[in-house]
């Protein structure tokens, strides 16, 4: 423990920021994505129509049973082939490239579990009402029942982004470079484990850590009292 | 599409003189083997923990508490890390080179993925025991019960019952999360899923048969619990009712 050489850590600051961006940048285009994704699909799933039903509920349940690895990894190998299929040429994507459209899909089926009980937590009452004003379906979900449900859901759907957050080390699967892909190219180089290891696990510990205390502050303030 | 489908390739024999398909079967045992293992240790020491943290002693509180913020905030993969490359250089030299040499991988990797998954278990067992209303501790303690013994007869039987749907989804991610032990050399099956695309190439089969293989091992831990939760639920309560 005493010979821990922070000179380690400090020289190859730079590349471990960029990876922490990449990180950061995947989770926040999955977050937006997969929450834009998971809302259409909790309506899918809870409107009348079957075959909608259907397909919500088995992209939610098929994404749900599978390691997130293994959905990294088939889809940065299956997507060049469907877009060779679709556009008749090679299009070269990239493990980083493929990680956005990866995480995007995959968090929209939790996103949409998070949205559904958002939107049954809403009273039937609300929606009546918003009908008896003359608002089609669209008009009542998007400006009556989504805008509380989302309310509601705000604290578990930001828990949901910060377990995000840290998924994203597992593009270490395809060789991405995110923080803990740089953090362990360095260490295949410079053969420092224990610096650079300990120093994703500390940031990520900071950074987790701090999120999930003000969510649970925000949870706190925005209670309604009922 | 000019992908080449060709389902032959399972019987077909690898470099080591078995067939892919044997190569499938043994990474579904080391999955089940990693899986079950980690959560033996996820269930003893999330609920040692999870009932530490409702005792009115302050400190075991804090110990408990510290654990689940230590080790949800950290990714499971890093955690992996840490237990394979950075504490044997931090515990004394010959412990360390014990780890190294002799330890075997299996069993630094349950140990990994167990401590990982406790800090689930003991959030969920806590929050069980604290679904219970006061009196059920108040009237054990009156019935002249130790503190252990309200929890032993009184609480944790409710508690379990309380949280078995959480902890049956709990036990179905474990088998998912087992998925990250091949970063550290576990050979369970989405190592030999990685392998086999690299040696064959037919990524389109495998990963159907992989899926399926990750599908069936969930449904069949959530069947097992539906039929624990059946079993132990107590009449007339509205608690454990749907077998999800």
């Amino acid at each position: 423990m005493s010979d821990f050489d922070f000179s380690v850590i400090t020289a190859n600051w730079h590349f471990l920021a960029e990876g922490l961006r990449y990180t950061l940048q995947v989770t926040v285009t999955a977050m937006i994505g997969g929450i834009i994704i998971g809302t259409l699909l909790a309506l899918m799933r809870l409107s009348s129509n079957k075959p909608l039903q259907w397909f919500a509920a088995g992209y939610v349940n098929f994404f749900r049973s599978v390691p997130l690895v293994q959905v990294i990894l088939a889809v940065y190998l299956i997507l060049p082939l469907l877009l060779q299929f679709l556009t008749g040429k090679m299009i070269p994507i990239g493990a980083e490239n493929s990680a956005y459209f990866t995480f995007t899909i995959f968090e929209a089926a939790y996103y949409s579990e998070i949205m559904r009980s958002g939107i049954q937590s809403v009273p039937r009452g609300q929606i009546g009402a918003g009908y008896a004003l003359g608002f089609t379906y669209g008009q009542t979900m998007r400006l009556v029942v989504l805008p509380q449900a989302f309310r509601n859901m705000l604290p578990v759907l930001l828990t949901q982004t910060i377990v995000l957050f840290q998924d994203v080390s597992l593009v270490y699967a395809i060789g991405a470079t995110d923080f803990f892909g740089a953090a362990d190219k360095i260490t295949q180089r410079d053969l420092r484990p224990v610096e650079m290891y300990t120093t994703v696990a500390v940031v990520y510990f900071i950074i987790c850590f701090a999120l999930s205390r003000l969510v649970k502050r925000l949870q706190a303030r925005i209670a309604i009292i009922r | 599409m000019n992908y080449h489908w060709d389902w032959q390739f399972f019987f077909q024999e690898a470099d080591d003189g078995l067939k892919y398909y044997e190569w499938v079967i043994s990474g579904l045992g080391w999955t089940t083997a990693v899986s079950l293992a980690s959560l033996a240790v996820a269930l003893l020491l999330g609920s040692v923990l999870g009932v530490m943290r409702t005792t009115p002693k302050r400190w075991l509180v804090a110990v408990g508490d510290t654990y689940v913020d230590l080790f949800r905030n950290i990714p499971l993969i890093v955690q992996l890390f840490l237990w394979f490359f950075v504490v044997p250089e931090l515990v004394p030299d010959k412990i360390g080179i014990w780890m190294k040499q002799d330890l075997p991988y299996i069993v630094t990797a349950v140990v990994g993925l167990g401590l990982y998954t406790a800090a689930r278990i003991a959030e969920q067992v806590k929050s069980g025991i604290n679904a219970l209303p006061r009196g059920q501790r108040f009237a054990g303690l009156a019935l002249g019960f130790t503190e252990w013994q309200t929890y032993r007869y009184v609480r944790l039987p409710m508690a379990y019952r309380i949280v078995l749907p959480a902890l049956t989804s709990e036990s179905m991610n474990i088998f998912k999360n087992s998925a990250v032990t091949y970063a550290v050399g576990i050979l369970e099956l989405y190592f030999q899923y990685k392998q086999i695309i690299e040696k064959t190439s037919q990524v389109l089969e495998i990963t159907i048969v992989v899926t399926l293989a990750y599908f069936m091992l969930a449904f069949v831990m959530n069947r097992m619990l539906a039929f624990v939760e059946k079993r132990t639920r107590v009449p007339g309560l509205i608690s454990g009712t749907g077998g999800k």
